[in-house]
Parts: structure tokens; sequence; C-alpha cells
């Protein structure tokens, strides 16, 4: 049993089973995380929005457990972080084993003045749980459960759905979809779209124990360890003494045979010793990696597992599918309003199927390394593992794999170019997400950076703001570096940003940087946020030639 | 793309090395062997660092053998 009580959500029939209602500006299909993320920041933002689950709990199971920082800001801009990192386990560091011996080592967060931490392990179902407790007091949200999408048609000025309900059926017309259901995704497939990839030979075994025991709380993984030869192994530790395992099996291993307790219990005795334990969840996976061609389809927006699966390692899959909710809800806000078109929407691929390509190839470099295919690659990663123990190139060779980190969207697209000759110093670039730091405000408390930036455009700037800010529909929010304004205590908001007295970051509401300036110009700061929310012609277009 | 990789003579004394090569895989398993050409592969790679130079001889070592 779990100390966790699944809720049971109720079924409400909606207007629509009354013969009122019928349209919504966005519909939410899915109720995981990352619908679940995209429909709350839609919904802080006033967009109405209904998020349709055919079920009427949270996932059961811990299912995705690692979420990362860059996750926790996402969170924490949308107010659910403070109790997800107080009920999650925070943890920075990996060790790695081979057979008897530790290898290899990593420290995720080297750097402090951050509010959150590297990565917190905490249970799928409390952070859907946490979502949906915000999205059920947002009130231009409807969460409906027990509501199945039998049919999603795609017209020119709209999408159109059938909702199956324990009380009948009914139409809804979206005029934007974001589909967030899931691996198995309805909407995928009704629309016929090709979802091809890699599927790994191996199977793993999940499961989540309940024990008390004093592993410190980091992340360990063992290659070939005494307790299960030939094999790889992995644990977490998570919320309520749950702790999470995971333990390679092959590709013979039949799955049905192995999530059986009497198969599964001496299997984790011979890992854990002697400690008395309870299990609480089995499951036996697989993995491929592969995406759509394209997360926009039209009016339908593809997020998390539907657009895309990669391999568990790295804790890419659940991370990737916030990153893409963060990417697309306030593009989407914009499209609802009336302020931004096609231009801005298309970004949503050309920014987030890079984003998706870097964790697919990182997911699969580790899967590679773990469950090497062949005697030769075998051979090859034993190697590496022996010579980590005395050898520091070697150890940078170890792949037990590479945590997510945020994607820089870069310079492209929608993001403006550093001007050279503002020769900006250090690690930030356009694209990238904002790092945090310390921050002191007028009264002397304390705080931070990230906790200012983002929602709106925000132009954070060094010493003061320009005279004028863009007046037009989408404001910009300023926010100054400035002893009575925002301090700096530490100094660390100049050195992570380069900043200067006049320096200026453009910040979008995703906190991801659209541009910077050394000297901010309401001309270019115009400019650039014309460009960020998708209106790419800068200069006025050549009259077109008379016509005959 | 050639011309990183060094394939002229090199050895100071080529017999002496081809014998260290083999004698060093005396008394292994088969098995041992594979283990002892893959960490000298990793070192010998990891000292000449340069993917160019590695690109190279890999290609160099590949030719023939699958088209």
């Amino acid at each position: 049993m779990s100390d966790f009580a699944y809720p049971k959500f109720p079924f409400r029939p909606p207007p629509e089973l009354s013969g009122k209602g019928g349209h919504a500006p966005v519909v939410v299909v899915g109720a995981g995380p990352s619908g679940l993320t995209a429909a709350l920041d839609l919904g802080l933002r006033g967009v109405p929005v209904v998020v349709l689950d055919d079920d009427d709990t949270v996932g059961v199971g811990s299912r995705a457990i690692c979420w990362s920082k860059r996750s926790l800001e996402i969170f924490d801009r949308l107010g659910i972080a403070d109790s997800l990192v107080e009920k999650g386990v925070t943890w920075q560091f990996g060790r790695v084993f081979f057979r008897e011996d530790e290898v290899y080592d990593f420290d995720l967060q080297p750097e402090g003045g951050q509010k959150m931490p590297a990565f917190i392990n905490l249970q799928q179902y409390y952070v859907e749980s946490a979502l949906v407790a915000a999205l059920q007091a947002c009130d231009s949200v409807d969460m409906r459960f027990l509501s199945s999408v039998t049919r999603l048609q795609q017209t020119p000025d709209g999408v159109d759905l059938t909702v199956a309900t324990p009380k009948g059926d009914y139409t809804l017309r979206a005029d934007y979809v974001i589909a967030a259901d899931g691996a198995h995704s309805f909407c995928r497939r009704t629309l016929d779209l090709p979802f091809e990839g890699k599927v790994f030979e191996d199977r793993f075994l999940i499961a989540d124990v309940k024990m008390r025991a004093d592993f410190p709380p980091e992340r360990r993984f063992w290659f070939d360890p005494s307790f299960h030869r030939g094999g790889s192994a992995l644990l977490h530790k998570q919320a309520d003494d749950v702790w999470r395992i995971d333990l390679q099996l092959g590709w013979q291993a039949d799955p049905e045979e192995e999530r059986k307790p009497e198969r599964v219990i001496p299997r984790l005795k011979a890992m854990l010793g002697d400690v008395p334990f309870e299990l609480q969840w089995v499951s036996v996976y697989t993995f491929q990696c592969r995406r759509l061609e394209r997360f926009r389809q039209q009016r339908v927006f593809f997020v998390g597992d539907s657009a895309h699966q990669m391999a568990p390692f790295g804790a890419r899959g659940g991370n990737g599918g916030l990153h893409d909710a963060d990417n697309l809800a306030w593009k989407l806000a914009l499209a609802v309003q009336g302020h931004a078109g096609d231009a801005l929407l298309d970004s949503y691929d050309t920014e987030r199927l890079p984003a998706t390509d870097a964790d697919i190839l990182h997911s699969t470099r580790s899967t590679d390394f773990i469950t090497p295919q062949g005697a030769v690659s075998t051979q090859f990663r034993d190697a590496v593992l022996a010579l980590a123990e005395r050898h520091a190139f070697a150890r940078e060779l170890v792949n037990s794999g590479r945590l997510s980190t945020p994607f820089c969207y870069g310079d492209q697209g929608i993001n403006s170019t550093d001007d050279p000759s503002d020769d900006f110093k250090g690690a930030l670039s356009p694209g990238a997400p904002c790092p945090d730091a310390p921050i002191t405000n007028p009264d002397g408390s304390r705080g931070w950076l990230l906790n200012h930036l983002g929602n709106d455009f925000t132009l954070l700037c060094f010493g003061a703001a320009p005279t004028s800010l863009p007046s037009g529909p989408v404001p910009v929010r300023p926010v100054v570096i400035r002893t009575d304004e925002l301090g700096d205590p530490d100094g660390l908001i100049a050195a992570r940003y380069d900043g200067y007295p006049g320096t200026a970051y453009l910040v979008r509401p995703d906190q991801h940087v659209a541009a910077r300036f050394r000297y901010a110009h309401p001309t270019d700061i115009e400019r650039a946020l014309s460009k960020a929310i998708g209106n790419v012609t800068a200069t006025p277009p050549a009259p077109a030639a008379q016509e005959a | 793309m050639s011309g990183y990789l060094r394939t002229d003579l090199r050895l100071h004394d080529p017999d002496a090395f081809y014998q260290v090569l083999v004698d060093a895989h005396r008394d292994l398993t088969e098995d041992q062997s594979h283990q002892f050409n893959a960490r000298l592969i990793l070192l010998l790679a990891n000292h000449v660092g340069d993917r160019a130079v590695l690109a190279e001889a890999m290609a160099a070592a590949r030719a023939g053998l699958a088209d």
C-alpha cells in the first residue's frame, strides 16, 4: 500500500450535455504533467481552457520522478514549486559503480546562488496532484475527467472534437488543441501522423519500494554489480521513504514472469540486503526513441510523450514535456488574444524540435553505453569502466545518463542576434533560459531574480530603465537592478548576465533571453519585441509591381 | 579528407614494437585479449585527441572490410 491516497476526481456534466457551450479557445487533451502544465500556464494568463482526460485520477506508480532545476523554475513561475520542493527529495550528486568499485561521481549543481536545486525526486502522482489543485483554483480552466476524445477533425478555422463521457457524447469546437495524450496518443493516431523510430532491445524492471534506509539522497548507478551480474541497476530516493529501483533484465526476459512478486522480491533482496521493505509498484518496460516530424499540425500542438519518446536515462522525457508546455503556452496565449499569428506558432517547432533532438541524442548515447548491443560494444564499455578507476579521461566517457539540461534556442528565429560590438562575455546567450541569482528588495529582504522575470515580456535593466518602453498591445515590464530597486547582493546578477549600467535583456514570458543590448535604445527594444512575437518583417516589404 | 593521419614510419624499431604488442597478449584468454585491445584503443585515442586524425584512422582501419 502506498502512503499516497489516489484522488477520485468526480465527473461533472459539462454545459454541452444540456445543449449549451460548445466552444473553447484551447482544449488540452490529456492530464499528464505536460498537458496540465500547459493548461495552467494558459489559465494563469486568463485564456479559457478545457482539459479533457479519460481517467478520474492521477497516474499510477511513480513514473517520471526526476524534476530538473529548469522544470522547477517553470513550476515556480506557475506558483507550485515550493510545495513540490518541500515534498520531494533534493539531490545533486551521482555516483557510478562498476562491479564493486566506485568509478565516477558527479555534481549537477556546482554553482550556488539559485533558488531551485539541481533536481528533486518526486513521484509523478504528486506533481500531477499539485497541478490539478492549482488548475481547480484557476477560474479560466475547466477540468473534465472521464472524458475521452473519440473524434478530432481539423478545419481551416478550428478543431472539432467528439467527447465520450459516462453521461453521453458531446461535440466541442476548439480554436486550438494541445495534444498531451501520451505515448499512445489518440490525437496522433487519428491524424495518421508517422511516428517511427528505434526500438531498444532491452527490458527493465522498475519498482517502487518502501523502506527505511540510510543511503544518502543521491543517484546511484551500478554496472554489472555482484547483486545483479551482467546487468545495470539504478537507485533513487523519493518522497515518503519510497525508493525507485531500475534493474536491467535483457531482451530475453519474460515481462509477465518478471512482474511477479516471487521473481521481483529475491532480486530486490540481493540488492538491498537484509532490510525490511514493502513492494508498492512494479512494471517491466521497454523503450523507443522517436518523434513526430512536426509538433505543430495546423491547429493541433503535440507536447510531451505524444510528440516524442526517448530512453529514460537522463530524465529527459518528463522534463522535456514540461519544456514543451513552457515554450508553447505563451505563444498560444498571444495567438488566442490576437497579438500573434502563424509565425510565432511555427516557432514552437523551430525551437522544440532541435531541443527534442538533443534530448534523443543524449538519451540514445546513454542507452548505447548502458545496454551495449554486441560483444565489441560491451568490451569497449567495460574497458571505459575499468580505465575510469585510474584515468581521468575515461571517467568522462562513463555514461550512466546525462541528466536533463535546459536547451538554448539560439539567436535564430524569434530571438535576436547580439550586436557584435556589444561584446557580451560569459556563458549566457540569446535563446538561453535566464539564470537565477539572489536579489535584495528595497526593504532589505532577500529574494530571487527569476521570481521577477517571465509571465510577461520583461526588460531586465542594469542601472536604469530606458526612457520609453514599447507601448503596443504586448507590454514590456521593466525590472531594474539598482540598489534602491532590486539589489544584487552577491554580484551574481552582474556576473551571470555580464551586466553593466545600461545593459538590458529582453526576457520572454518563458524566461528565455529574446535579445540583449549594452545601451538599450527604445527602437532596438521595439524591434526585438516585434521579432519575439513573430513579426519577422523588420523592414517594410518593397512595393509590389503594378499589375498590368 | 586526408593528411591528418601520419602513415609514414614513425616507430623507432618496428620489429621490436610488433613483438611487444604480440607479447602483451601472451597468457591472456581470447576475451581478455579483446578487453586489452579495447583499453589500448581508448588510451591511444585519448592521447591522440584530434578528432580528424581519429576519424581518418577509423576510415583506414575499415578500408576493405565492408562497403
